[in-house]
């Protein structure tokens, strides 16, 4: 009758790997992720991608629910300038981007917690080694906590 | 010349300019300040004939936002047969200042409105009087010389006006509502013209320099009182959503309850939504129950807007909104790149 008594523990010694959800556009960014798959172009597996249609359909919204949700990052990529699918869509967003991690900073919350890049349909490698350095920036900030409740 | 004779002077020009609109027939009605029924207060009044005139007041408790009955348009305004009323608006600098940010975001026709322009020096800072005086009751608030003197029943105290003023009113550069060489029949009263408006942010830099954890702390201090009553969002003339993000339940954004990291969410959108909006009425601090002082992350957004984009809300009724627009040489020092 007695279950058997299964710990299950991580490791103390295997380190700490954050989770980043990564808004990537349609028509560039996730052809880019696409691309660096197909050309088994290594890149961190900590990303978890959410496909959107355009870098300007992401809503501040989106990004600060997913830091209260416990995502450690976030990562938002789109077309570079001039090269969007709709003409100005990331044009626009990169405004609201920039306020928004001026805002996060002025909360003193880590704004290396949010990234922006631009990646091509192209750019491969690129990506690869954007979404390293980004979730280098995230991994040295330790897990987000700020947004815990505490009860 | 004390601050009570300008304060009396700023009166009795109001209530002329206000008699001879109505009498002209210029206005449909007014919407000013009147005698509030507590002490420290002034509310709003609407009035529609010359005998109401004398009710119309101006002193410098005069804090409300007029802007904000504007849009949306409240019953008063509008009339059954005739449509769009005609309103005058009592406007010190960011009365008017909103009413024409609110014409850029095609909010409010400005051919239906006029402002009355009055040279404002400055609202009190309510809270910080109330806090002073602590439990005792307010029963009498007059301004005399350069004082604001609050009597009770068995204290009387005065505060230096210079010193208790409302914290953005000390640095405001835009006192008279702007006047827009487009629309000349738009101001009557006293209205300036801004060419280009150099602010300082001292008080920002400083906030700015400092580390991330003091920030964190000055923040979550700040906010930890925060009831989410929303009375900032009641107040403030660029708040006209008819579903806030905060009241969507489909989907549900946010949490609802008044744990830090729901107040500090409500305030990080909340402040997202007035980039470039925001006229620095203050309303929003000086309505809060709790004495959150909301003018920093204000003020911090309008030192973003002025320094990326080059924006003042509220001097142009024809300039596009900086968030909704964009330039090809913006700056994107923040956006990674390869090394």
């Amino acid at each position: 009758m007695t279950e058997p008594s299964v710990e299950i523990k991580q490791s103390e010694n295997k380190e700490w790997e954050p989770k980043i959800i990564a808004f990537l556009c349609n028509w560039c960014s996730y052809a880019g992720a696409d691309l660096a798959g197909v050309s088994r172009i290594q890149y961190p597996p900590n990303i978890r991608i959410v496909r959107v249609p355009c870098s300007g359909r992401i809503n501040a919204y989106f990004i600060i629910k997913s830091l209260t949700d416990g995502w450690d990052g976030v990562l938002v990529s789109g077309c570079h300038p001039g090269d969007c699918h709709y003409i100005s869509g990331n044009l626009v967003a990169r405004r609201r981007f920039a306020i928004l991690k001026e805002l996060l900073e002025f909360f003193g919350i880590e704004p290396g917690r949010v990234n922006f890049m631009w990646a091509s349909a192209a750019e491969g490698e690129r990506f690869a080694v954007l979404v390293r350095k980004a979730t280098e920036i995230v991994k040295k900030l330790g897990p987000n906590t700020k947004f815990e409740k505490k009860w | 010349m004390g601050l009570e004779t300008e304060i009396k002077d700023i009166e009795t020009n109001l209530r002329e300019i206000a008699k001879g609109l109505l009498k002209e027939k210029k206005v449909d009605v007014i919407i000013g300040y009147m005698e509030g029924t507590l002490p420290m207060l002034s509310q709003p009044i609407i009035i529609d004939n010359e005998e109401d005139v004398d009710k119309l007041l101006w002193n410098n408790l005069c804090y409300v936002n007029l802007a904000k009955y504007l849009v949306p348009r409240v019953p008063r305004f509008v009339d059954p047969e005739k449509g769009n009323l005609k309103v005058g608006v009592v406007s010190k600098g960011c009365v008017g200042r909103a009413l024409i940010h609110l014409a850029s975001e095609n909010k409010i026709n400005l051919d239906e409105i006029t402002i009355i322009g009055i040279p404002c020096n400055g609202v009190v800072n309510r809270q910080r009087i109330e806090m002073e005086i602590g439990e005792k009751e307010i029963l009498e608030v007059s301004v005399l010389g350069n004082n604001v003197i609050v009597k009770g029943k068995d204290f009387e105290k005065e505060f230096p006006f210079d010193e208790y003023m409302n914290d953005l009113c000390k640095g405001c550069k835009i006192r008279k509502p702007p006047l827009i060489s487009k629309y000349p029949d738009l101001c009557v009263g006293e209205c300036e013209e801004y060419s280009s408006i150099v602010d300082e942010f001292t008080d920002i830099e400083e906030y700015d320099s400092k580390t991330p954890e003091e920030k964190w702390k000055y923040i979550t201090d700040a906010l930890s009182v925060c009831t989410r009553c929303y009375a900032c969002r009641e107040a403030c003339p660029m708040c006209y959503c008819n579903l806030c993000f905060v009241d969507q339940n489909k989907p549900i954004w946010f949490g609802k309850t008044t744990d830090l990291p729901d107040v500090i969410v409500y305030h990080l959108i909340r402040a997202m939504h007035m980039a470039g909006r925001c006229v620095a009425c203050g309303a929003c601090s000086l309505v809060c129950p709790m004495g959150i002082d909301l003018n920093k992350i204000n003020r911090k957004l309008e030192k973003i807007v002025k320094e990326r984009f080059g924006f003042t809300s509220g001097l142009d009724p024809d300039a596009k909104p900086p968030m909704v627009d964009f330039k090809m040489e913006d700056a994107e020092e923040f956006m990674l790149e390869e090394d």
